[in-house]
């Protein structure tokens, strides 16, 4: 016989652990939170909410973390009074977790890779891609700027325990498919709603073989299927991850009679290279269905708190090879963060870019929400490995974008049309 | 908490751009977004007097769309004391708990005809339709869920109960 205890989701036992009694999908809970994030347009609105509410001193400053990365370094006097806002905040209230231009990185990618948010914990962030973490196995979810206020008041935020939906991986990646081309397929199974106030749980023989980066990218885009979160299990891998960064964690997993709303399984090894086409992340299809048609490109961008770490652009520069970017096409490489372009810089990656004719920015948002650093122009056509692809995201509402992995997107950069990659570059991948 | 009032029917997928549509939000002040409520759901709702102290029943998956707080901000300073819906879109019940508007899950929203009377106690868990003789369960709200509705919303919530006095009076309790 199996006690309530040992039938839990992932999702409810990190609940039921935060809140030290067990907790079951559909309970609200009031409890403390491991960190807080805000970024540079939304921390202002709740530095504001938190003032007008008669804030003078926040609860916890070690918990609160802030990340200047959607319009900096500040393209305009406007960003720039946002971020001075925040960043005079963050000295006012001893919050040493301020990340200016310079140590920067794109928030997602970021905080996993400073030990900021680790296995386990309980997150809250007023940015709808704080759900990236739950690659690390910690709940972490977007919410707006007043409970990140809450927290400035209380190091509390309220929650609904999710139901989740079980997404079971067999078999392994084939050379050139990676974390993205799964959760593109995932969200066109699913559709833009499909997870509606859901956790996404993914479980299964085929977690092992998917690398940290890869869940990352994953769990990254579990709200483009309308998730409030992505998680994966503890395993081997992130025990190794976390290692990387000086911390110490257990394996943990859902139970074997978790009861889940819905049970999906996906062959990786039957995955293919697969875009969405624009205006929805639900609108995939498989690239050799796309290849023929030669839809003409006018600009790549390569990065974003989706795909832009170490592991995406060194397969981004595995598919280059010596070969220059396309006459006409331009390209734009992101590293996440500026530990990602040291490391960039020490193999070398930068150089080949930069030889191959493409532009490699400072860690920033940038051009994912269309705010600067490549804006695209009346009806121009663009490959991005972001994870939005809606009317005007990425500049002129004629514009259009395909959401893509960095292979897809380097190999388009190559050729100037919409393709996958070639055999010799996936012989270069493998 | 007891909510009490005449119902307005609406239907399913009610969302947030009808509810306060995306030309009204030059505005943030609630009084000026009264007006505009529900506007391209039913034009005029909003002006009309019999609308405060009234209760909103509607179907499936209520304030979908943005997730502006606008809307419910309009909704609540509107005068309507409670939304009664089939489900509700995640962001907007996010939003509605921290400005403190009332709201209720209940399956059976469609035996509820416009102008029928409702009571709905929160604390029992109970809506009564008084109108039809009918009485409905719901899932009950933990006390810290209705404290934080009653007393307006999250923040007020916080400042009041939950933040301590330093937090408020601007001393560092531990250097
Ligand atoms: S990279 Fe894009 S999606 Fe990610 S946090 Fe920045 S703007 Fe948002």
């Amino acid at each position: 016989m199996n006690t309530e205890e040992q039938r839990l989701t992932l999702t409810e036992k990190i609940f039921s652990e935060k809140a030290e009694r067990i907790v079951k999908a559909g309970d609200y809970l009031l409890l403390d939170v491991d960190v807080a994030l805000g970024n540079d347009i939304t921390a202002p609105v709740a530095i504001k909410e938190f003032e007008k509410f008669g804030g003078r001193r926040v609860y916890d400053p070690e918990r609160i973390v802030f990340v200047a990365d959607h319009f900096t370094p500040n393209k305009d006097i406007q960003s720039a009074m946002q971020v001075k806002m925040v960043r005079d905040f963050a000295r006012t209230h001893g919050i040493k977790n301020f990340f200016d231009v310079g140590k920067m990185g794109i928030e997602h990618v970021l905080l996993p890779e400073q030990g900021l948010v680790k296995s386990g914990d309980l997150v809250v962030g007023a940015d709808s891609h704080t759900c990236t973490y739950g690659a690390l196995g910690a709940f972490s979810t977007g919410v707006g700027s007043t409970d990140l206020a809450g927290v400035f008041f209380t190091g509390k935020a309220w929650f609904k325990v999710p139901e989740a939906i079980r997404v079971e991986l067999k078999g392994k990646f084939t050379p050139g498919v990676s974390g993205k081309d799964l959760i593109l397929h995932l969200i066109t199974l699913l559709g833009v709603d499909g997870a509606n106030y859901q956790a996404l749980e993914f479980t299964g023989p085929g977690v092992a073989a998917v690398s940290m980066d890869s869940r990352f990218t994953v769990s990254n885009m579990a709200i483009e299927a309308g998730g409030k979160a992505g998680l994966f299990p503890v395993d081997a891998v992130t025990q190794e991850y976390e290692e990387s960064r000086g911390i110490k964690v257990n394996p943990r997993s859902a139970d074997e009679e978790a009861v889940y709303s819905r049970s999906i399984e996906i062959d990786l090894g039957t995955l293919e290279p697969t875009v969405a086409r624009p205006f929805l992340p639900d609108n995939g299809a498989t690239i050799s269905t796309l290849t023929a048609e030669k839809i003409k490109i006018d600009q790549v961008v390569i990065g974003s708190c989706t795909n832009g770490r170490i592991e995406d652009l060194r397969a981004a520069a595995a598919v280059l090879g010596d070969e220059p970017i396309a006459e006409g096409l331009r390209c734009i490489i992101l590293p996440g963060s500026q530990e990602v372009y040291l490391q960039a810089m020490r193999e070398g990656l930068t150089e080949k870019f930069v030889s191959a004719g493409c532009a490699f920015s400072t860690p920033t948002c940038g051009p994912c929400l269309g705010g600067h650093m490549g804006i695209l122009a009346e009806k121009e056509v663009a490959v991005s490995t972001t994870n939005r692809n809606f009317v005007g995201r990425m500049g002129h509402s004629s514009s259009e974008v395909y959401l893509a992995s960095p292979v897809v997107a380097a190999a388009t950069a190559v050729k100037g049309y919409l393709c996958g990659p070639d055999d010799a570059a996936l012989e270069r991948l493998t | 908490m007891i909510r009490e009032g005449k119902v307005f029917k609406f239907g399913d997928h009610i969302n947030t751009d009808e509810i306060i549509p995306a030309r009204y939000l030059a505005t943030t002040d609630p009084d000026e977004l009264a007006k505009n409520c529900m506007e391209d759901a039913r034009p005029g709702f909003g002006m009309r007097e019999d609308v405060s102290g009234s209760i909103m029943v509607a179907g499936e998956n209520f304030g979908c769309g943005s997730s502006r707080e606008h809307a419910p901000i309009a909704i609540k300073a509107a005068g309507i004391q409670c939304v009664v819906a089939k489900s509700f879109a995640r962001i907007f019940l996010r939003n509605c708990i921290n400005i403190g508007l009332p709201i209720v899950e209940l399956e059976q929203t469609d035996a509820m005809e416009e102008g029928d009377y409702l009571k709905i106690d929160f604390n029992a868990g109970q809506v009564t339709n008084t109108s039809q003789g009918a009485e409905y369960t719901t899932n009950t709200y933990p006390e810290f869920l209705q404290q934080i509705i009653q007393s307006g919303g999250w923040l007020t919530y916080a400042t009041t109960h939950l933040a301590p006095q330093w937090v408020l009076e601007g001393e560092r309790l531990n250097g």
